[in-house]
């Protein structure tokens, strides 16, 4: 556990449940990004705006980070096109098909005792976590 | 669309893209550390749950109590509450590729920030999958 950061994992989660609550009491909205995202792939009228702009918001907070000399200046990703194309794929398809991802089963839904987003937290959680088990200690690739 | 609502969701987004950053949740190593229970685990991202939850779990409730949102006419939010076999499904194979690769779609849009090829790759395919399961509905 020496990679632990504690406080800016804190700082950072009341940031994004700031946001997540500032989107619904400003614009009546979910912070959820897949479902943010995914009405973008079919527009409708009037409510493309402000998706577009929460999206570019969302990579413009990143920039500011950055540009302000925040700690995390580079970000280590998996390198093969294959796994991130096949990686993009299935969270893509998963997060539409089931309604959502981390942000808004896991921090929104929850805030709302939902038992959808709950049940949709415990599995998601579990199957990625079974998946890196999979990946790291079966198959024995990294770590 | 209104621009307040517009400004509204920028500050938002700009707001939670400085979190995905700060808790360090955009960096794919650092969310699979967290998921990699078994191995040399790092517990820093459910602390970045618990943060949010603890905003959001006294804010929804405060804000809900509200006739109407500040800058729109209603609520739109889930009301759904059966569980079924899209729901389980879906979190199935978002998880799967959330492990695999580390990302999933706040951060995948956030990591865009550090310019890397890697994150075209992997959001190409995201927005895809989007499309795919839109179709295929």
């Amino acid at each position: 556990m020496e990679n632990f950061t504690p406080l800016s994992a804190l700082a950072g989660g009341v940031l994004i449940g700031a946001a997540a609550s500032i989107l619904l009491w400003l614009n009546g909205r979910i912070a959820g990004i897949s479902g943010i995202v995914g009405g973008l792939l079919a527009p409708v009228r009037d409510d493309t705006g402000w998706r577009a702009l929460f999206v570019l918001g969302l990579i413009l907070g990143a920039v500011l980070y950055r540009t302000m000399g925040g700690p995390l200046q580079t970000i280590e990703i998996e390198t093969s096109p294959i796994l991130l194309i096949a990686g993009g794929l299935l969270v893509g398809f998963g997060t539409r098909m089931g309604g959502g991802c981390t942000s808004g089963h896991g921090v929104c839904g929850l805030a709302r005792l939902s038992p959808r987003s709950l049940v949709a937290t415990v599995v998601f959680m579990l199957s990625a976590g079974v998946t890196v088990a999979v990946v790291r200690h079966l198959l024995g690739t990294t770590g | 669309m209104s621009p307040a609502r517009n400004m509204a969701a920028l500050g938002a987004g700009v707001l939670f893209g400085l979190g995905l950053a700060i808790s360090q949740m955009v960096n794919p190593a650092k969310v699979l550390a967290f998921l990699d229970v078994g191995g040399n685990w790092d517990p820093s991202l459910a602390l970045v749950m618990g943060g949010a939850l603890a905003v959001t779990g006294v804010a929804f409730r405060l804000v809900l109590k509200r006739p109407r949102p500040m800058f729109g006419d209603a609520f739109a939010v889930p009301t759904r509450g059966d569980v079924d076999g899209r729901l389980v499904g879906g979190a199935i194979v978002f998880g799967v590729g959330w492990g695999l690769i580390g990302l999933c779609p706040g951060p995948a849009m956030a990591s865009i920030a550090y310019g890397m090829a890697e994150s075209v790759y992997f959001l190409g395919a995201m927005l895809a999958g989007m499309a795919a399961a839109r179709i295929l509905r």
